[in-house]
């Protein structure tokens, strides 16, 4: 009865599984069995495949158990089961990574692979590769060559497939082999002519001609082997990728959408959709057939056809709309994955009415798909946000019901990106995706999300028609979440109070309770803001509140700096250059995820850590820290002998003119080159670095040091540049220059221009109130200049005008004024910077568009009338 | 990323799993040392991937970055990953292929039981269709022809005369050295 109750539970568990609960010890004992003679084929299998079955739960063998498990099994090559023969096989492939000494079975298996027994030699080949070593793989290879033009299509298979997984021991190995791998892919076998294929392209892929050859070859005669036929088409886009213009290539590929396998015309219309070179005149076929398969029964096939729409619908939407009738069809599927997919082509593809009807369908089953899909439905919605600004209630409140609902840290992070996108691009979104926000910070559990929110909500809610009620939820978060989460709403709650006086004294209750707080950070913070906040209001102290992001390196080294020198006038912060925000890359399409990992440093300090290398600059680096350094600037043609670059980095004081130079001359070497320039009115020289040699194709530097002349409208010039050097022949393939001596040569570069924006720099501080400064500049003694100017013709439109404005002056635009509202016909731009040497920039340019024309009044207030004075007078 | 063409290569399975009704593993394969290095990497996405499987049977599933076609019979689950760039359909003819010669295998009764008692030759049917994440073949009844059944294990009416003479020698010889 016992028993009986004990077969009936186990019965039930495991459905009898002969292999559950085995012990790794037992079965390694039973191994013992092996050594008996005669083998007995039945029982040594079972044993076996237990140990193979345990291998493949994860089970994890020692050395010595490894190693003493594969002897024992060498024992059973006597039997010539052929069940118990390949499962040795098996084991040698299984345990040569762990065991030592694998390579006493070579010669067995050799014996094997050459022998008669057609069911052992493919198998046999197989193991044998991967017990392989570099050493081992001269003895082997006569046999392999035999065995890839093999009459038994699986042997033949089975040498080319190793031959592949060989090349990462020996490199070359498919190039030796390539004459009996072009011989194999004629045979009538599918799969032969598939691995001989994967084979020669392996020894081929380095030489682009030799692949295109390959290609066009196989092209004319149609390939049996679907599978062949996909990797012929990958081949040609590869090809097609590197190239332009090849249209024989291309209407091959146009071809396999008419090829008698699915496989094969799937493959080549996602190669279409994917090349990124195809015009709408070439997906059209592709489309169509993609708009088949939508109507196919296998999921598979609906599932690959509107992945690949979804693609399409993000480059060439109009190419997409003829397949709305059959994607409205697909919302319904089964599969989940397909109606996302379906929906969110829609979604890009559709008009603004149906948005509605869309995002009731996607509300019924968001629940049920997975976080990936989930962020690809995100990304649709912000999509769609920019694309239809009047739709933003619809769509606010459906994100604020995924947020509510359970999710990974990178979908909440995904729909939290979105909100915000959406309030910076509409400004009536504002409001309502700030309350969302709020009442998702009131439950969240990710603390970076909650920190960035309430950074989000420092910074905009004192803007915001009623600031008054975000206090409840950011005191909130002080009271109930951690530290990094209560410093953080500290910090938003003193910008509340340094923006709107009215709250000033409340909010200095609440600051002084979070002083008594258990963390030192929100402590600190509390005690600091409360400092400032409670001395007399002025517009000064919101950006002690709001500090600019100053790169800590640079501030670093200049108080450095500072700290050795005497200290006799104050230290001046607006020399710092401030840190570089790092714009996260927009991604189309998470799907598989791979974030690169960006430098932290700005352009500046990089190049300060490159300049600090150059012993002979640290004179001027001493004096001051890099103000600014230009974008490059080339000097010469890209295809012409010599190459030259420019970066020009500028001091307080001083313009460094760093040359990269690259000689394309393979049978000359450089010596001692330098840039020569003719210093413009005011300029003085000081000293040049030059180039002591420059071999071909080895970057090098030469560095002209310029004193920036005392009259800064001087500042502004043009500087004619001549490249000169000691040339000498040599050897093309050596690089040895002959004995006799070079002679002196110069090469004529193009003029420099040295403009205002190379003197020029934003402040750094996005969040800064414009009105405040600019009155405060007035009581501050700042002079003031005002002037109209009509721009140009090339200038049509307003956003035009904003960004060559900001691009010509080097001044940073601040309050988001950068941002043009559509259709609008006048603009304010409000920009902020500083001129080299500490001198503050104030500027407001009012834009009025008419008739495709661009007037602007400009006001520009300094603390330095020349500067002032400069800005007008070079936008004229 | 997600838009660039897939690399010209034939490692195209990333890999092969055979779970059963609970979600636990009976067989597993992954082919790519960069996708689930550890055992306890494997079995957590096993268990998520059951997890998003086992309810809906809609043969396709993108999950952690590959696609997964799977197909599923009594109390078994077939799975076959990819590279999310893979085409689709080709990881699907393999799994075609894993699901038709296991079923020829064990004659058309795709049972946990049935798997379990026949698991060497499993093994070796997923050994013959796939090298370390080459396709080797994918047409099932090559597949079954290579991974040879025991004779003995056809019943005795579908045997032919010789092959009953030789197994019959054969016994004999060995009950004679014992």
């Amino acid at each position: 009865m016992n028993s009986f109750k004990r077969d009936k539970k186990e019965e039930e568990d495991g459905g009898g599984n002969p292999f559950q609960n085995m012990e790794k010890t037992t079965v390694l004992q039973e191994a013992r069995t092996f050594n008996d003679t005669p083998v007995n084929p039945r029982k040594c299998a079972h044993i076996l495949t237990k140990i193979l079955y345990l291998i493949n739960q994860g089970e994890q063998l020692g050395t010595t158990e490894a190693t003493e498990a594969f002897f024992a099994m060498t024992k059973l090559f006597q039997s010539r089961d052929v069940i118990l023969r390949r499962l040795v096989y098996l084991g040698i492939k299984e345990l040569s990574p762990i065991a030592e000494d694998v390579i006493i079975v070579t010669s067995s298996l050799t014996k094997d692979m050459t022998g008669k027994e057609d069911l052992y030699r493919a198998a046999a080949i197989r193991a044998l590769c991967t017990i392989t070593d570099g050493a081992m793989l001269q003895a082997i290879e006569r046999y392999m060559k035999q065995a890839i033009v093999d009459r038994s299509p699986a042997v033949s298979s089975a040498a080319l497939v190793s031959s592949l997984h060989l090349t990462s021991i020996s490199g070359d190995i498919a190039r030796r082999w390539a004459n009996e791998a072009q011989e194999a892919l004629n045979s009538d076998n599918v799969m032969v002519q598939y691995h001989a294929l994967g084979v020669l392209y392996q020894a081929r892929k380095t030489d682009k001609h030799a692949v295109t050859k390959l290609v066009s070859k196989l092209t004319r005669t149609s390939m049996t082997s679907p599978y062949a036929a996909c990797m012929l088409i990958r081949m040609a886009c590869k090809l097609l990728e590197e190239e332009d213009g090849n249209g024989e290539l291309l209407d091959f590929v146009a071809s396999c959408l008419r090829h008698k396998s699915e496989m094969v015309v799937y493959e080549a219309a996602h190669a279409l959709v994917n090349m990124g070179k195809s015009s709408t005149r070439e997906l059209a076929p592709a489309i169509s057939v993609l708009q088949l398969f939508c109507g196919s029964l296998k999921p598979a096939l609906r599932f690959a056809a509107v992945r690949t729409l979804n693609k399409v619908a993000m480059s060439h939407p109009a190419a997409v709309t003829a397949c709305n009738l059959d994607l409205e069809n697909l919302i319904a599927d089964p599969n989940r994955s397909i109606a996302t997919l379906a929906i969110t082509t829609l979604l890009k593809t559709g008009a603004e009415s149906s948005v509605d009807r869309l995002m009731k369908q996607i509300a019924t089953f968001v629940s049920e798909i997975s976080d990936e899909f989930k962020v690809v439905v995100v990304q649709a919605i912000r999509a769609l946000c920019q694309k239809f600004p009047r739709k933003h209630a619809v769509l606010m409140n459906f994100l604020s019901a995924m947020l509510r609902d359970e999710g990974g840290l990178e979908y909440k992070a995904a729909i939290a990106d979105t909100i915000i996108a959406v309030m910076e691009g509409n400004s009536e979104a504002k409001e309502a995706g700030l309350a969302h926000l709020c009442e998702f910070i009131e439950d969240c559990e990710h603390i970076s999300l909650a920190v960035r929110i309430l950074h989000l909500l420092g910074q905009e809610g004192p803007t915001s028609k009623q600031p008054s009620r975000y206090i409840r939820f950011i005191y909130n978060r002080v009271i109930l979440e951690c530290a990094s989460v209560r410093a953080a709403a500290v910090t938003a709650l003193a910008r509340f109070a340094a923006a709107c006086p009215p709250l000033l004294p409340n909010i200095l209750v609440l600051l002084s309770r979070c002083q008594l707080d258990s963390d030192d950070e929100v402590r600190d913070r509390a005690a600091y803001y409360c400092a400032i906040l409670q001395q007399q209001f002025d517009p000064t102290t919101l950006s002690l509140v709001q500090p600019p992001l100053l790169s800590i390196p640079s501030l670093e080294r200049a108080l450095n700096n500072y700290v050795s020198s005497p200290m006799e006038e104050p230290f001046d912060i607006s020399q710092i250059p401030p840190a570089q925000t790092v714009e996260e890359p927009t991604q189309p399409e998470i799907l598989a995820t791979a974030k690169q990992q960006q430098s932290r440093l700005s352009r500046e300090e990089t190049f300060m850590e490159k300049l600090a290398q150059v012993p002979q600059l640290a004179l001027v680096m001493s004096k001051s820290p890099l103000f600014k350094s230009s974008p490059v600037v080339e000097l010469t043609e890209s295809e012409t002998e010599y190459n030259v670059k420019c970066v020009k980095h500028s001091f307080s004081n001083h313009l460094v003119l760093q040359f990269d130079c690259l000689n394309t001359l393979s049978d000359q070497l450089l010596e001692d080159v330098r840039v020569a320039i003719e210093p413009p009115e005011g300029y003085r020289v000081v000293y040049e670095i030059p180039c002591l040699r420059l071999a071909y194709n080895e970057p090098g530097t030469t560095y002209t040091v310029l004193e920036f002349p005392e009259d800064v409208h001087a500042s502004i010039a043009t500087i004619p540049t001549t490249l000169r050097f000691m040339a000498r022949d040599c050897d093309p393939t050596t690089g040895v220059p002959d004995a006799e001596q070079g002679y002196r040569d110069e090469y004529m570069l193009e003029d420099l221009e040295v403009t205002l924006a190379d003197q020029m720099r934003g402040v750094g501080k996005q969040g800064v109130d414009f009105n405040a400064a600019w009155d405060a500049g007035a009581t501050r003694g700042f002079s003031e200049l005002e002037e109209t100017f009509v721009l140009g013709a090339s200038v049509t439109t307003l956003e035009g005008a904003v960004q060559s404005l900001v691009g010509f002056l080097g001044l940073e635009a601040v309050e988001r004024s950068h941002r043009v509202a559509t259709d609008a016909v006048g603009h304010t731009l409000l920009l902020g910077g500083i001129f080299r040497g500490g001198k503050e920039v104030l500027a407001r340019a009012r834009l009025a568009l008419a008739d495709s024309q661009v007037t602007m009044q400009l006001s520009v207030r300094s603390s330095d009338p020349d500067v002032a004075e400069l800005v007008t007078s070079s936008v004229g | 990323m997600d838009d660039q063409l897939l690399e010209p290569s034939l490692y195209t399975v990333k890999g092969m799993v055979i779970l059963d009704n609970d979600g636990n593993r009976i067989l597993a394969k992954y082919y790519d040392k960069n996708v689930f290095p550890t055992s306890k990497e494997q079995k957590a996405f096993e268990k998520n991937l059951f997890n998003k499987t086992h309810r809906a049977n809609t043969e396709i599933i993108m999950l952690d970055g590959l696609t997964c076609v799977y197909k599923s019979n009594v109390d078994l689950f077939f799975y076959v990953m990819g590279s999310s760039r893979e085409n689709e359909l080709i990881l699907m003819s393999v799994l075609n292929c894993l699901y038709d010669s296991i079923s020829q295998i064990l004659r058309k009764n795709v049972e946990k039981r049935a798997v379990l008692d026949s698991l060497d030759i499993v093994m070796l049917a997923m050994d013959e269709i796939c090298d370390n994440g080459i396709i080797l073949d994918a047409d099932a009844s090559s597949v079954v022809t290579r991974v040879a059944l025991r004779t003995d294990d056809i019943p005795l009416g579908e045997q032919t005369v010789a092959q009953v003479i030789q197994s019959a020698k054969e016994q004999l010889k060995w009950s004679l050295l014992k």
